[in-house]
């Protein structure tokens, strides 16, 4: 274990170290990040107001409240390690990767925990003037505070792993963007990026939470906004662990086999 | 941990018996027709990379892997450091099968590829040796100890503090071999470990390897193409052709095997001396002339010279190691 964080030590080092070297397309690969929920923000903040200032129940400033907190959900459990494996094995970082006596995913943890905190300060100051432009309407009691704290983690976790195993996808087929492509606009539909859950029709209320879809962003933000019994988020918090087991499972089976093609054609 | 580690002393490190790789690839024509074709039946070609090769490498041998762009070199590489699954064959490597990738394993090789990096672009090479301490596990006190020897083989002094994309291309692989060999791996397999250096960098990680392999004993296959890199550090040579081992045993056997011919150079009193009658001239310059003569014929040769022409100074030479190298490739000589 010791070695481990001696490890996540020195990889935060140079993660940090290279990442800091490109702060402008950070910066600029953020403002993407926050432009999106803003627009989906005004949009919809317009169409209530048209239908009488309530869509399903929910009125502008639950919007508003909505689509701040998906941005942060968002934001902090996003990865973008599909676009790169496919890169990795093209240009054979992967195979200089599988000498050592290390596994990849967890440099890639890193990676990801600390363009987190990187942005942070820049995410939360952007939360801050949406709240201040937008009023918006969180109705938070202390102990869904408390539980979106885990219900963050678990979802950053779970998301982490599905699109990690998802990027495997490369060892098998050159064509990883049209599975990626796929995977990226259910995820829109299904985790509620575009619109909240409750808004969609029942089917599809249903498939987004028989797959992992609401349980990764909807969920976390649902709670942020006091939409969640307690019964409701313990459930929640249930279904991410047992969400996170699977994920971890199949992680493992894929990279095993993945690994297995990778060697047999030419690493 | 080990499968089957083997413990006596001078058993060979690496051991390859039978050793074959064989590629599937898919084929199609060009053309759009093709293509919709090919997305219905895919045609496929088994392609042998390397067929049937065996060898053995003892304890601190350092051993030249050699042949031609193609041959098989990287892919048995590839499979004795286990980025590969052989077909069929065995392997093994300080009593490990590679493939299995087992920690242990790993942190006893190391894979160095001239055409690769490890060391991240754009921060100092000091960073990434600390990752490197912290991944091979390496004491604080010997790390230090074997950065501060690199540092001074290899004059890496300044070039670790700036960031590897300003380094120039020697002085990144200088920095490149440093973190490969920072675990003081006991098997080191160099994949063109000089390609694209200048000469007197060449000159430098030749004598760096040559001493790494003095203090640490460590096991070392070489490729390059580069036959001063091989000449420098190996006496024994596995020579490689289309996947088959052609040839495996001294340097000097090979020149030996594989040249059929002398060069005799002789200095002449007099400049203007048709020697078309000795042998075949390949230069004449101000009385010095370079002769290729049939190696049986090497003795003959030189004593008609010396009996029938002025002759100031006389040396009978092997052609150059290149020369008897591509003569192996094209397969001129049985």
């Amino acid at each position: 274990m010791r070695g481990l964080a001696d490890i996540y030590a020195q990889q935060f080092r140079i993660t940090l170290a290279s990442f800091l070297q490109y702060r402008a397309s950070i910066f600029i690969w953020m403002i993407g990040g926050i432009l999106e929920p803003v627009i989906y923000l005004a949009v919809w903040s317009v169409v209530s107001r048209s239908r009488g200032g309530s869509v399903g129940g929910f009125r502008a400033e639950d919007f508003a409240a909505y689509f701040i907190a998906m941005m942060l959900v968002n934001h902090l459990t996003y990865t973008w390690i599909i676009y790169e494996f496919e890169y990795r094995i093209r240009q054979g970082s992967l195979s200089m990767a599988l000498l050592r006596p290390l596994h990849p995913i967890h440099s890639d943890i890193v990676d990801n925990v600390t363009s987190k905190l990187i942005s942070m300060p820049l995410l939360a100051g952007t939360a801050l003037l949406l709240t201040l432009l937008f009023r918006p309407a969180f109705h938070l009691s202390l102990w869904a505070l408390a539980a979106f704290v885990p219900a963050l983690l678990l979802a950053f976790a779970v998301r982490f792993l599905i699109e990690w195993t998802l990027a495997l996808a490369a060892f098998w087929t050159v064509r990883v963007s049209a599975i990626n492509q796929g995977y990226f606009v259910v995820l829109l539909f299904l985790s509620g990026q575009m619109a909240p859950l409750s808004l969609f029709p029942e089917p599809l209320q249903m498939a987004a939470a028989i797959l992992p879809f609401r349980w990764i962003l909807s969920f976390p933000v649902e709670l942020l906004l006091g939409r969640l019994t307690p019964v409701e988020t313990l459930a929640g918090l249930a279904i991410l662990l047992g969400w996170l087991a699977a994920a971890l499972i199949g992680l493992m089976a894929t990279w095993r086999a993945g690994v297995r093609i990778y060697s047999a054609v030419g690493a | 941990m080990g499968s089957g580690r083997s413990e006596l002393g001078m058993s060979p490190v690496i051991r390859i018996r039978d050793l074959c790789k064989t590629y599937v690839v898919t084929e199609r024509e060009p053309g759009v027709g093709a293509a919709l074709r090919s997305l219905l039946h895919r045609r496929t070609r088994e392609t042998p990379a390397v067929e049937r090769v065996s060898f053995a490498l003892a304890p601190g041998e350092v051993v030249g892997f050699i042949g031609p762009n193609g041959a098989g070199k990287t892919t048995t590489l590839k499979m004795l450091s286990g980025l590969l699954h052989p077909t069929s064959g065995e392997v093994s490597v300080l009593g490990y099968v590679p493939w299995k990738r087992e920690k242990a394993f790993l942190r006893q090789i190391t894979l160095l590829m001239g055409q690769r990096n490890q060391l991240v672009w754009d921060i100092p090479a000091a960073d990434s040796f600390e990752l490197n301490r912290a991944i091979y596990r390496i004491p604080a006190a010997d790390f230090r100890r074997t950065v501060d020897e690199l540092t001074d083989l290899l004059e890496l002094g300044p070039l670790l503090r700036k960031p590897v994309r300003n380094l120039s291309l020697g002085e990144r692989m200088k920095c490149e071999v440093a973190a490969a060999l920072l675990h003081r791996p006991q098997v080191v397999f160099l994949d063109e470990p000089t390609i694209g250096l200048d000469v007197t960098m060449q000159r430098r990680i030749r004598a760096f390897l040559a001493e790494y392999n003095r203090r640490c004993g460590a096991t070392i296959l070489l490729t390059s193409h580069y036959m001063a890199d091989v000449e420098a550090l190996c006496r024994r040579v596995i020579v490689i052709h289309r996947g088959q081992l052609l040839f495996d045993g001294d340097l000097s056997d090979l020149v030996r095997r594989f040249t059929a011919h002398k060069t005799i150079v002789v200095q002449l009193g007099e400049s203007h001396l048709d020697l078309r009658g000795y042998g075949e001239v390949v230069s004449a310059l101000d009385g010095a002339v370079t002769l290729r003569v049939p190696k049986a014929e090497t003795a003959r040769v030189t004593g008609r010279l010396l009996a029938e022409l002025p002759v100031i100074d006389l040396t009978v030479e092997d052609p150059p190691i290149e020369e008897v190298i591509e003569r192996v490739f094209a397969q001129e000589i049985p």
